[in-house]
């Protein structure tokens, strides 16, 4: 049997793999839960992959045997076995063990899709209305008048409830960490509840086909302790739109940034839900863009040639050429614009 | 026209003879050919995803590109390479299973391919005219609607006489199987490749439909200003992912059913026995067909249907494994107590059992709605997707090739290269997708043109590019022994498997009548019947006589390509209203060409008796 000694290796070779790549990367893989959604996810998914392990182990052990014991031996070319029609008692036998099998996951699985669907508590938690768009995704929380983008800011052990629409094409809100994915459509408002067990900053993705920058829709989901988010959202409601900064290039920059009409588009503060992503937060943004680091080279890079980066993204195009220079001022001023203590580096901790 | 003149003739003959051919064996080369050259087209549109995946940001192909490849790649595989190849099967073989002499309707089945090879053709000129559809081989709305350029709208014109091509070929083998078996042949004597091809073609006439129907509502949106997706002007986008997989699920099914007929021919052909189970395999596959017309929206779990919907969908989906799990352990069932030999077709079959296996539950594993939150639009579904359509249906494509090489074109292919390609494939196959299930729950989403560094993606993305050029080696072993059993093959008798079904009772290859006298069945597995009990041939059920023939044609090929020059008419007329000029062309073209066919008497031609005589046995 050299042929499933080779099939074995091959399995062997591939866990191998497996177990160097570990689970993937903490904040972003499902397979280690971090919330009430992956962790009924992931319930289901070890249930059924046990049941597949012991389907796939009974049918490869017949296999192997069958192969071994039966092959064509030498001295047996007119060897004619003999020609059997079937038989109702195997046959009832591999009908009925996997009926068992399917109602053994049909039933937690519909339970599980009735529980991860109930919304009849979203009175009481904190609500937010997000809005896909390419490439960003944008966040109004209900009730605190507080607009943001990119970071979404969740206090832990509590459901935070997502009403989500698109505002152009299909977009799919996933934190894999935290919970499944839900479509985001245009047309109608899709309600799915977040809730996260620990501090943390974790990765969401968009997960439908998009246009080109698709895998660029990265956002981040900023997990803090309910005080905090009390803290933060105090924060965020007091932050004065047309504060002066401090130094004189953010000065300039907050200039530029008028001059050149980015508020066209974007706005700081808690006005309602622009073109662009509202930018009230921006120095404390865990990315820029969405995967970014966090500095100003990258920022400037951005500014001046978006589609470099995002290919397809809706700013490029749409305001006057900015030098250099130009985008150095408005960069310092974003940068700067910290409104609260409260950040993805102190919930990463 | 005598058999004399099936001689050596120039090329120009011989491109002729194909491009007016109504045999349906000769069809069934076209098809391979056709749908082969797709095939490599589609694996080459898979490197390029798999190189530019092949490490983390990757620069070597362009985010709009990306795209165009995933979308062609994805719908090349479908449309212009699966499913054209396991037509080529089908026609080759299922009217010999049957004892006929040809397909119901010979004309049609000429024009079902024209029309495929068209489209394809015309779906593929995008590439060169300005960018190819990238909005997703499933197009979703509103995407696809807003997509630049003319790609999509080459989608659904391309599409659309491809699907009607599809439509056609379907229709003409349910009317062969119904009314042409050979005396004797009842339904529950049909060979299970007869039987599939049967059930399949059921599925492709009521599942394209829902395609046409789609593209069609795609195409008024994208070029006549109707809005039944723009959520604008009070359209819907969700409706599209209805249609879309009420045609897209059976489709499945239609890809994967004639892989499981093949097998269960390969499978009780080389373990000399018949068919374990085989009412229950027959019934299996009819509702395996009827549930994968039941199943449609558990492709839609995320899209927030609520939760009646998906818990209803999902019970129904996992119930699918049931009829699909007393297969496999018929097949198993068919091996035990049998007599195996081992050559590169049964590789493929025996190479299918674990693959399939896999894919199968991996779909159970989908099923379940609430963990399908988390494979949705990830790596893990296209892991789960490649195990059943390359483990089934592609394992299935080659198994049949190679069973089958002997009867399609009188010679065998090489053993040894037959067998390298399958191991270093198989090696291959599960290399690149085995990991991809766990690359999707560490959270790597499909269709991403680039993932980031330092997300714990690295390794597994770089095995499974490695994976596909193995994969990319197989096939290229495969083309070397086609080349090298065409030049030096060895000659193929008329039943070099010891094979149980009609098809090897006749000369290989087939002689252009098929049968000279229409064999009478006894039973299961004729062949089988009559070299165990008796004299090893069949009993021809009636005498002698002449067999009348049908008249090869242009018209269909003439057809075909009116309705290519229409389909650049109606994309291009958009731009510039000259472009109405080629629609009429090509649809009156067409017009024309059918108005001949009504008008005109075919008479055929008859094979004298006398001639018939004369041949040897």
């Amino acid at each position: 049997m050299k042929g499933m000694g080779k099939i074995k290796a091959l399995f062997l070779l591939s866990f191998l793999a497996i177990v160097l790549a570990g689970c993937g990367k903490e904040n972003l893989t499902a397979l280690v839960p971090k919330g009430t959604g992956a962790e009924t996810s992931m319930n289901l998914i070890l249930l059924s992959t046990l049941v597949m392990v012991f389907v796939f182990a009974v049918v490869i052990v017949v296999y192997v045997i069958a192969l071994v014991r039966f092959r064509k031996k030498k001295g047996q070319e007119n060897y004619i076995p003999k020609q059997v029609e079937g038989n109702k008692t195997l046959e009832t036998v591999w009908t009925v063990i996997p009926i068992i099998l399917v109602l053994i996951l049909a039933v937690p699985t519909v339970a599980a899709t009735f529980e991860l669907a109930d919304m009849s508590k979203s009175g009481d938690g904190v609500n937010i209305e997000v809005t896909g768009n390419q490439y960003w995704w944008h966040f109004n929380y209900k009730g605190e008048e507080i607009q943001t983008s990119q970071d979404l800011y969740i206090p832990t052990g509590e459901k935070v409830y997502l009403n989500m629409i698109s505002s152009d094409v299909i977009h799919s809100l996933w934190i894999p960490s935290i919970s499944g994915k839900m479509d985001v459509n245009p047309e109608n408002v899709n309600k799915m509840y977040i809730e996260a067990k620990e501090e943390g900053v974790y990765w969401g993705k968009c997960a439908e086909l998009c246009g080109p920058s698709h895998s660029l829709m990265d956002f981040k989901v900023v997990a803090v302790s309910p005080e905090e988010f009390d803290q933060w959202v105090s924060d965020m409601q007091n932050v004065d739109p047309k504060a002066q900064p401090q130094d004189a290039v953010a000065q300039e920059g907050k200039d530029l940034f008028e001059e050149k009409s980015c508020m066209g588009c974007h706005a700081i503060g808690s006005s309602p839900a622009a073109v662009g992503p509202n930018l009230t937060d921006f120095g404390n943004r865990s990315k820029i863009a969405g995967f970014l680091e966090p500095n100003e080279e990258n920022l400037v890079k951005w500014i001046m040639d978006p589609e470099s980066i995002k290919p397809g993204n809706k700013m490029t195009g749409n305001y006057p050429a900015v030098s250099e220079e130009e985008a150095k001022k408005i960069s310092a001023y974003l940068m700067q614009l910290k409104p609260s203590d409260i950040t993805p580096e102190s919930a990463g901790k | 026209m005598s058999i004399a003149a099936t001689q050596k003739r120039g090329f120009g003959a011989f491109l002729w003879d194909y491009l007016t051919t109504v045999d349906h064996k000769k069809i069934a080369h076209l098809y391979l050919v056709g749908g082969g050259f797709f095939f490599l087209l589609g694996g080459i549109e898979a490197l390029f995803i798999r190189i530019q995946l092949i490490k983390p940001e990757n620069d070597f192909i362009s985010a709009g590109l990306y795209n165009e490849m995933i979308t062609m790649h994805g719908t090349t595989m479908i449309f212009l390479a699966a499913m054209p190849l396991f037509l080529g099967l089908m026609n080759a073989i299922m009217p010999l299973q049957i004892g006929a002499r040809d397909v119901a309707f010979p004309f049609l089945n000429s024009l079902g391919f024209w029309l495929f090879m068209f489209g394809g053709i015309l779906l593929n000129c995008s590439w060169f005219l300005g960018g190819a559809p990238d909005a997703g081989w499933t197009s979703y709305a509103p995407l696809s609607i807003q997509s630049p350029g003319h790609g999509v709208d080459f989608y659904t014109i391309g599409l659309q006489i491809a699907g009607a091509g599809t439509l056609i070929g379907g229709i003409n083998f349910l009317v062969t199987i119904v009314t042409m078996r050979a005396p004797g042949m009842t339904y529950m004597r049909m060979p299970l490749f007869t039987w599939t091809t049967f059930v399949t073609s059921v599925l492709i006439l009521f599942a394209f439909p829902a395609l046409t129907v789609g593209l069609f509502l795609l195409m008024f949106d994208r070029m006549f200003d109707s809005a039944f997706f723009d959520v604008a002007l009070g359209g819907n986008t969700v409706i599209w992912q209805h249609l879309f997989w009420i045609f897209g699920h059976p489709e499945v099914y239609i890809l994967i059913l004639p892989a499981f007929g093949l097998f269960s021919d390969i499978f009780s052909t080389f373990s000399k026995k018949r068919l374990f189970g085989y009412t229950a395999m027959v019934f299996a596959t009819i509702l395996i067909a009827f549930l994968g017309f039941m199943v449609w929206a558990h492709h839609m779990f995320t899209v927030g249907l609520g939760p009646v919907a998906n818990s209803i969908f999902a019970i129904a989906t996992m119930a699918i494994a049931v009829p699909t799990g007393i297969k496999i352990f018929n097949w198993l069932a068919t091996m035990w107590g049998g007599s195996i030999s081992i050559n590169s077709a049964m590789l493929w079959a025996l190479g299918f059992i674990p693959s399939f296996t896999i894919g199968g539950m991996t779909g159970v594993m989908l099923a379940s709605a609430v963990a399908d939150y988390q494979y949705h639009d990830t790596y893990f579904v296209v892991a789960h997707f490649h195990y059943v359509i390359v483990g089934g249906s592609v394992f299935g494509i080659l198994a049949g090739i190679h069973y089958w090489y002997p009867k399609m074109f009188g010679r065998i292919l090489h053993e040894g290269m037959g067998k390298a390609a399958f191991w270093i494939f198989l090696i291959g196959f599960n290399l690149t997708f085995f990991i991809q299930h766990f690359l999707g729950l560490m959270g790597m989403p499909r269709r991403y043109w680039v993932f980031l560094e330092d997300q714990g993606l690295d390794t597994g993305n770089f095995i499974s590019t490695i994976g596909a050029f193995l994969m990319g080696v197989a096939v290229i072993i495969l083309l070397i022994n086609i080349i090298y059993t065409a030049v030096k093959g060895e000659k193929a008798p008329a039943d070099p498997w010891d094979g149980r079904t009609l098809e090897w009772a006749i000369p290989s290859p087939p002689p252009f009548y098929n049968f000279k006298q229409t064999p009478l069945t006894r039973g299961l597995d004729p062949l089988w019947i009559e070299k165990t009990e008796g004299k090893g041939k069949m009993t021809p059920a009636e005498p002698l006589g002449d067999i009348h023939m049908p008249d090869g044609s242009i018209l269909p090929f003439i057809m075909s390509l009116g309705f290519f020059v229409a389909g650049f008419g109606f994309i291009y007329q958009v731009d510039h209203n000259a472009w109405l000029l080629a629609v009429f062309a090509g649809i009156g073209t067409a017009l024309i060409c059918m108005l001949i066919r009504s008008l005109k008497d075919y008479h055929g031609y008859h094979i004298k008796k006398e001639d018939l005589e004369r041949e040897a046995d």
